[in-house]
């Protein structure tokens, strides 16, 4: 036992977790923790604005796979941090979030800079804890991070009262935590197992659906195996491109409102849909009614509630997705003979032909889609993109390929704009040694831009690439395709100068007017110590193709 | 098919006993839009776990997904959804009545009698009746004392354990 503070054990109990960095912002109601963090060997990165510290930890916890920390006062910096933590929410990412609170005399009173923050957060958190006596801040934080990081992870919030960080009490840390309402560690049961490898033997015409959950248990080389084994195509969710090298043969890309072509075709066309660690949200499903409604659907997930929740199941499977493929493949690996080639495979090969080029080399040189595929040839595969929200993001989705597990970073349940630059500066923390990317829109990045001065301040270099439209592009191509063109409130004109803005924070930035200029800006910024910011004008009219109109199902996919 | 039919059923939950957990529960009902019929909290035979017993309408998919969805809270413990066969399920009401004379007054404690409920309050005016049962007497009751007028009336909820 130590006696020490509160704000002192918070800080020990986030070491022992080997926390080695917090992005934050302080206030009134956290100052005895910023005291203790002043000679902390912690690193302390700090924000501009609430939201972008949140997306900061959710970055670096997406890149790193390990749990991303971020820290703002009570009141309005813990209501600015709250967009963050539910884009963790929706996402399934592993963030601790801690703030201040009013004295534990004020809470109720509606005291300067008080809010119910835990109320606030209570749904878009997987657990928040507040403390009340500072003895119970060690083990609030092991909990906190037992519960962010196993199972199906998520934020935890921990909210602290000013009064509970100062006082001293006798501490103990505990190596471990036992939460009785909690077991994360669910083995899948044998016999449902069983009934899928008995279904995955007889498909003829098998397709993997991978959601995040592949990317969250470190299964991708498992999934690989497995898909190679089946010979069945994989299409991937949003949150889980990267998961499968997307140069395989196998690769159909990422399915969904703005899938590839060949995904919404030939995943309609399954006999045994393997779905691993997705939870057939409405984005990449389209309607629910019509995703492939006489298929076999056999569905992984370590989180119960997701089963049956939007689509009735034929094999659910409760468990850990990297345990469960072992099973699976060690069972079938027996059963199944090594094939080179199927009539299924050849149906892939003929579909990928039909819709061969038909999206990619359209349109001018700075048309998103070959920009993107110029930009992917400039980096290395072990390069991490991030986005931002709306058309930039779907174009990456669709034409920026990716070959590597978390080296893709979008806000997909939430879709928050803004959320690509913090948490692109984030995952730069978690990988320095890797080069970080921000796909923007202009809208998005003038969400979240005051970050500059973190990025540069701290030293944390990252590129943003702004497909700059001056519009909010996504909404100007709904009202263009349903609403008679008719523009409401979507024109953002020229302002800010993206170029100059750069400048103001320290950063450098370049607004260019071809394809080689673009290449000789991103190969300068690459080698930069700075944050490059690159400001591509592209046509307004611009669209995004494929496209699923909202409400309807796969089999409505409108090419262009 | 059958996961489409609307029926009642009762859900019981061992919970954390602390400050926050029955806001947790009734806050995910209504966040995923579950509709609570009736709810009852209060301790075990362990000071340190409460017992919530909720009981809701709908289809067995909505069931599921309710009881998955509590057993996904960190503060629960055990959740299970109580087939009607097997459980004891009993309810409390307090039903003040008018009573407009002493004939009605006489028939009223006649028919709590009947009910094996009892008075437990009478003033000038009103009759206060304590009635314990299942839902479906409680209900018979308040039919009946309507007859009379009806002043006041408290319920609480659906309370219920496993048989055996």
């Amino acid at each position: 036992m130590v006696e020490m503070s509160g704000a002192q054990a918070l800080i020990e109990a986030l070491y022992k977790e080997k926390v080695e960095v917090i992005f934050g912002l302080p206030g009134g109601a956290m100052i005895p923790v910023y005291d203790v963090l002043r000679d902390s060997k912690i690193r302390h990165i700090l924000g501009r604005h609430e939201q972008s510290v949140a997306h900061m930890a959710e970055g670096f916890a997406r890149a790193s796979g390990r749990v991303g920390v971020c820290m703002a006062t009570s009141g309005p910096g813990a209501t600015n941090l709250v967009t963050g933590i539910a884009n963790a929410y929706m996402d399934s990412s592993s963030i601790v979030a801690v703030t201040g609170q009013v004295p534990t005399s004020m809470i109720g009173k509606d005291a300067f800079q008080e809010v119910d923050i835990i109320g606030i957060t209570t749904p878009i958190t997987k657990h928040n804890f507040q403390p009340r006596y500072a003895s119970e801040i060690p083990k609030t934080v092991k909990m906190a991070f037992h519960i962010a990081s196993t199972g199906r992870p998520g934020p935890v919030l921990i909210d602290i009262p000013k009064d509970v960080q100062s006082n001293t009490a006798d501490m103990i840390f505990p190596n471990k935590v036992e939460i009785r309402g909690y077991n994360p560690n669910i083995s899948p049961h044998p016999l449902q197992v069983k009934k899928a490898i008995d279904l995955l033997t007889k498909a003829e015409k098998p397709v993997i659906m991978a959601g995040g959950g592949v990317i969250l248990s470190n299964a991708s080389q498992k999934l690989q195996a497995m898909a190679e084994l089946l010979l069945a195509p994989v299409v991937t969710t949003l949150m889980s491109k990267g998961c499968f090298p997307e140069n395989h043969p196998l690769s159909l890309g990422v399915l969904g409102m703005h899938g590839s072509a060949e995904a919404n075709k030939l995943i309609l066309e399954a006999d045994v849909l393997l779905a691993a660690g997705a939870r057939f949200s409405d984005r990449t499903t389209g309607k629910i009614e019509e995703f492939c409604p006489d298929t076999k659907i056999i569905h992984i997930d370590i989180d119960p509630s997701e089963i049956g929740k939007n689509k009735a199941i034929d094999v659910p499977i409760v468990g850990d997705l990297s345990k469960t493929l072992d099973m699976l493949y060690d069972s079938l690996a027996k059963r199944l003979e090594k094939r080179e080639d199927s009539p299924w495979l050849r149906r892939v090969r003929q579909t990928r032909e039909e819709f061969k080029g038909k999206m990619i080399d359209q349109g001018e040189d700075l048309a998103p889609p070959k920009l993107l595929k110029k930009l992917r040839e400039l980096l290395p595969n072990k390069a991490v993109i991030t986005t931002e929200v709306g058309q930039n993001q779907m174009w990456a989705s669709l034409y920026f390929k990716v070959f590597e597990p978390r080296t893709f970073i979008s806000s997909g349940g939430l879709g928050t704009m803004g959320f690509g630059f913090p948490a692109a500066i984030g995952a730069k923390v978690a990988r320095p040694d890797v080069p970080v990317v921000d796909i923007a829109g202009d809208g998005s990045f003038a969400m979240t831009a005051n970050s500059l001065a973190t990025s540069v301040l701290e030293k944390i270099p990252v590129i943003v690439v702004i497909l700059n439209n001056s519009m909010l592009g996504m909404v100007a191509q709904w009202q263009r395709l349903f609403y008679n063109r008719r523009y409401s409130a979507v024109e953002l004109g020229a302002a800010p100068d993206f170029v100059k803005l750069a400048e103001a924070f320290g950063a450098q930035g370049f607004r260019i007017g071809s394809l080689d200029e673009f290449t000789k800006v991103v190969k300068g910024a690459l080698k930069s110590e700075v944050t490059t910011v690159i400001d591509v004008p592209i046509s307004p009219e611009e669209n995004v193709f494929p496209m699923v109109p909202a409400g309807k199902g796969l089999k409505d996919t409108i090419y262009g | 098919m059958e996961r489409r039919v609307k029926k009642t059923y009762i859900i019981s939950t061992i919970v954390e006993n602390k400050p926050g957990v029955l806001h947790k529960a009734s806050n995910m009902f209504r966040c995923r839009g579950f509709n609570i019929d009736s709810i009852s909290v209060g301790p075990t035979e362990h000071k340190d776990l409460s017992r919530m017993t909720i009981t809701i309408k709908g289809d067995s998919a909505t069931v599921e997904q309710v009881v998955k969805q509590l057993a996904k809270l960190i503060d629960v413990i055990k959740v299970s959804a109580l087939s009607l066969g097997s459980t004891v399920v009993r309810e409390l009401a307090l039903v003040k009545l008018h009573v407009a004379d002493a004939r009605a007054r006489s028939d009223i404690i006649n028919y709590a009698n009947v009910f094996r409920s009892r008075v437990v309050d009478v003033a000038p005016g009103s009759i206060t009746v304590e009635v314990t049962g299942s839902p479906d007497k409680i209900d018979a009751f308040i039919t009946l004392a309507s007859t009379f007028g009806i002043k006041e009336i408290a319920r609480t909820g659906i309370t219920a354990l496993v048989r055996g």
